[in-house]
């Protein structure tokens, strides 16, 4: 436990701007970010950015489902429900993370 | 209304003088509601030749008078021509589809209240060059939620006309009787520079957005609010199991009286017929083959309303596609995604209401897998089946003391025999011919609305008639050929005892198949003409030993001792929890699926699988009780 702090103290911070870049599943909710790519098949990945999710875009976490998943997303107008096993797959950026280290 | 503008709805070819307009919109833009408006009970269902995907046709006529065809298009974002509802509308928009000429027009429904992402169907529409008329639809919430378009600025930028519209409230509808009247529909070349990846699309409709100065309205507070309480953690899946148990209570509760009443309402009509009817032939074909074949289809009809109005309100609120993510982490475990849930529970009641409602699945893989295992639930028709034969064979006895008898026992037994076979098919199919690796759960939330009853309504009409005819020609044949079976061959001009029918002669021809089963030939019998309805069984078995089954259970109890042994009863219960003896399920599986494939596949299926279990039940309970 005091272990797993320390580790988090001393690489927690850094990995996190290290890699501003993350899975759309790793995002707690409430949290936003931006669609930088569909790590998905075409078919799927069209689907998607049918429904917004374009690299580019903002997308937040509008809440959880019962459970943890799937979870509701949102981007511009639209609320779409993945689940883990395909939000995991979308990479994003953070928004709102203060970028000191670039 | 006239009906010699459109179609019958067996057919997807219209009359080539009328002009035709094609209706086309995603998933959410209001389409239907907008179509319904302008259509109203002037609309028909059909099929397209060859696929699942399924269009209205209806008529609207012009200030001028003229008819016009509405072609009403699958819900689609985009006309990616690899997804067969998306291939479906570029051909009938091309010209493409059988029997149906090239659409003079287009009309492209968009949800103003997310314009940007509906904007790419708009692109990819006007890019084929007909003319389009392009409809910002939902502007009511737009105004409400404080967001705004340049109606002009859009038109110009698209070089089509756009209107600002609300199906709900018939704002700005009259561009619609001026675009259909315009005598000036000259497809002009358009250039945009909108062809390529969805990417580059999507980029141009922000800036397409931006030049009309479109501001997105906020998202409604009471959505929000709502989303609190029916996705909380704790009250969400206590809300979804009110309103589960209620959809269930409505079905088996409200749906089994009106259907007895319906029954019993057919049965004196008949009565009266049969009465006008000189005695004969004639007489027990219209009444016994035609009136009663036709009557196992009607009685399925309040059951079929009650189901689509309940799943209407669902559909229509937006709370489906909440309890869709409710329910969607206890399917994930089957392989099937929460849509599937509602669909399989009102299988419960019955499976025919059921496989019509799987039409709120949109992945096709989902779908057909829900639609073949929904006859796997326990239907409120094995029930007579279940009661006779448990109560002949089973001795009441208590297991856990009040709580648990024998009989109960055996009858829960059953429904989770099919529960689990249910479960096994449906991982067996995801895992195999149906395995839908390239379409996963992604579900679009909608904002609360208040259901509206007209269309509402529209679509009880709309799934009511399409099941009568659909579901009721196929049925109709079958009930004659039954007819025939059990009335043929003549005996000194009249109609057999039915040991010495036609069906009788099946029943001894078959007898060496089911004989493993411990089933004589009359079981047999009773096998074939249960395939109208699984409780004729009774009837038919009453009829071999000249009891009348309805005036008394208690000798028909005793007469089914002399055809069955207990191995073979359990047999039987087991056979009847896992076979299709249901043509009215087959007859709307062919009907939703749009071919024979499926039904024949399930029926096989099914058949093979109650065999197969019946004969395992027949040697384990024998070895049981020696």
């Amino acid at each position: 436990m005091e272990l797993k702090m320390i580790f988090n103290f001393i690489f927690g911070r850094k990995r996190q701007h290290k890699t501003a870049v993350g899975a759309l599943s790793d995002l707690q909710v409430g949290q936003r970010a931006i669609v930088r790519e569909l790590k998905l098949d075409v078919p799927v990945a069209e689907h998607l950015m049918n429904l917004g999710f374009v690299p580019g875009l903002e997308v937040s976490v509008e809440r959880s489902g019962p459970g943890g998943d799937p979870r509701v997303y949102r981007v511009e107008g639209t609320e779409v429900a993945l689940r883990r096993e395909l939000s995991r797959h979308i990479h994003v950026s953070l928004v709102g993370v203060p970028a000191f280290g670039d | 209304m006239t009906c010699h503008a459109v179609a019958r709805p067996e057919d997807a070819s219209i009359n080539t003088s009328v002009r035709t307009v094609a209706v086309i919109g995603p998933p959410n833009s209001g389409k239907t509601t907008l179509y319904n408006r302008l259509t109203g009970l002037r609309q028909k269902v059909g099929n397209f030749p060859g696929v699942t995907v399924e269009h209205h046709l209806g008529t609207v006529r012009t200030i001028d008078g003229e008819e016009v065809a509405l072609i009403d298009l699958p819900g689609i974002y985009s006309l990616n021509p690899k997804a067969e509802d998306e291939r479906v509308a570029v051909d009938v928009l091309q010209g493409k589809m059988a029997g149906m000429p090239r659409p003079d027009a287009v009309i492209v429904v968009l949800n103003s209240n997310n314009l940007h992402t509906h904007l790419v169907l708009a692109a990819r529409v006007i890019a084929l060059g007909l003319p389009t008329l392009v409809l910002l639809n939902m502007a009511d919430e737009l105004h409400k939620q404080n967001g705004a378009v340049n109606v002009l600025a859009l038109a110009r930028e698209l070089k089509t006309p756009v209107a600002l519209v609300s199906a709900v409230t018939g704002e700005g509808l009259e561009a619609v009787s001026n675009f259909l009247s315009s005598a000036s529909w000259a497809p002009e070349p358009l250039e945009l520079p909108v062809m390529g990846s969805t990417r580059s699309v999507r980029e141009w409709a922000v800036r397409v957005g931006e030049s009309a100065s479109y501001r997105r309205p906020a998202t409604p507070v009471w959505t929000k609010r709502l989303d609190n309480i029916f996705l909380h953690r704790i009250w969400g899946p206590v809300i979804f199991g009110v309103v589960v148990v209620a959809v269930f209570q409505m079905i088996f509760l409200a749906g089994k009286p009106l259907q007895d009443i319906l029954q019993s309402g057919l049965d004196a009509t008949g009565a009266w017929v049969g009465a006008m009817l000189p005695e004969g032939m004639l007489r027990s074909l219209v009444i016994n083959g035609v009136w009663k074949g036709t009557g196992s289809v009607l009685v399925f009809l309040p059951q079929i309303l009650l189901l689509f109005f309940v799943i209407g309100i669902l559909e229509d609120s937006g709370y489906l596609a909440r309890a869709a993510v409710i329910a969607d982490r206890t399917m994930s475990r089957v392989g099937l995604n929460g849509k599937s849930f509602i669909p399989l529970l009102s299988a419960y009641a019955c499976a025919v209401p059921a496989i019509m409602a799987t039409r709120t699945i949109e992945n096709k893989r989902d779908r057909i897998a829900t639609i073949l295992i929904a006859p796997f639930m326990t239907c409120s028709a094995r029930l007579p089946v279940y009661t006779m034969v448990i109560a002949a064979f089973i001795p009441e006895r208590a297991l856990l003391g009040p709580f648990l008898s024998s009989r109960a026992a055996a009858m829960l037994g059953l429904y989770v025999l099919g529960f689990l076979m249910a479960v096994i098919t449906a991982r067996l199919l995801k895992s195999t011919i149906l395995r839908s690796k390239d379409a996963p759960f992604i579900l679009e939330m909608p904002p609360y609305r208040w259901p509206r009853p007209a269309s509402l309504g529209l679509r009880l009409v709309d799934r009511g008639k399409a099941f009568l005819y659909r579901a009721g020609t196929v049925i109709l044949l079958v009930s004659i050929l039954l007819w025939t079976a059990t009335n043929f061959p003549l005996h000194n001009g009249q109609p057999p005892d039915i040991q010495d029918s036609l069906v009788a002669s099946v029943g001894h021809a078959i007898e060496p198949v089911i004989r493993p089963l411990g089933f004589d030939w009359k079981i047999g019998v009773g096998l074939i003409t249960s395939l109208a309805a699984r409780e004729v069984i009774i009837a038919t078995l009453g009829t071999i030993n000249g009891i009348d089954a309805a005036v008394n259970s208690f000798d028909l109890q005793t007469a089914l001792h002399h055809e069955l042994t207990l191995p073979a009863a359990v047999a039987l219960l087991v056979f009847f929890a896992f076979a299709m003896q249901c043509m009215s399920t087959l007859a709307v599986v062919r009907r939703e699926t749009n071919s024979w494939k499926w039904p024949m596949v399930q029926f096989a299926y099914m058949t093979v699988v109650a065999y197969v279990a019946a004969y395992a039940a027949y040697h384990i309970a024998a070895h049981l009780i020696h």
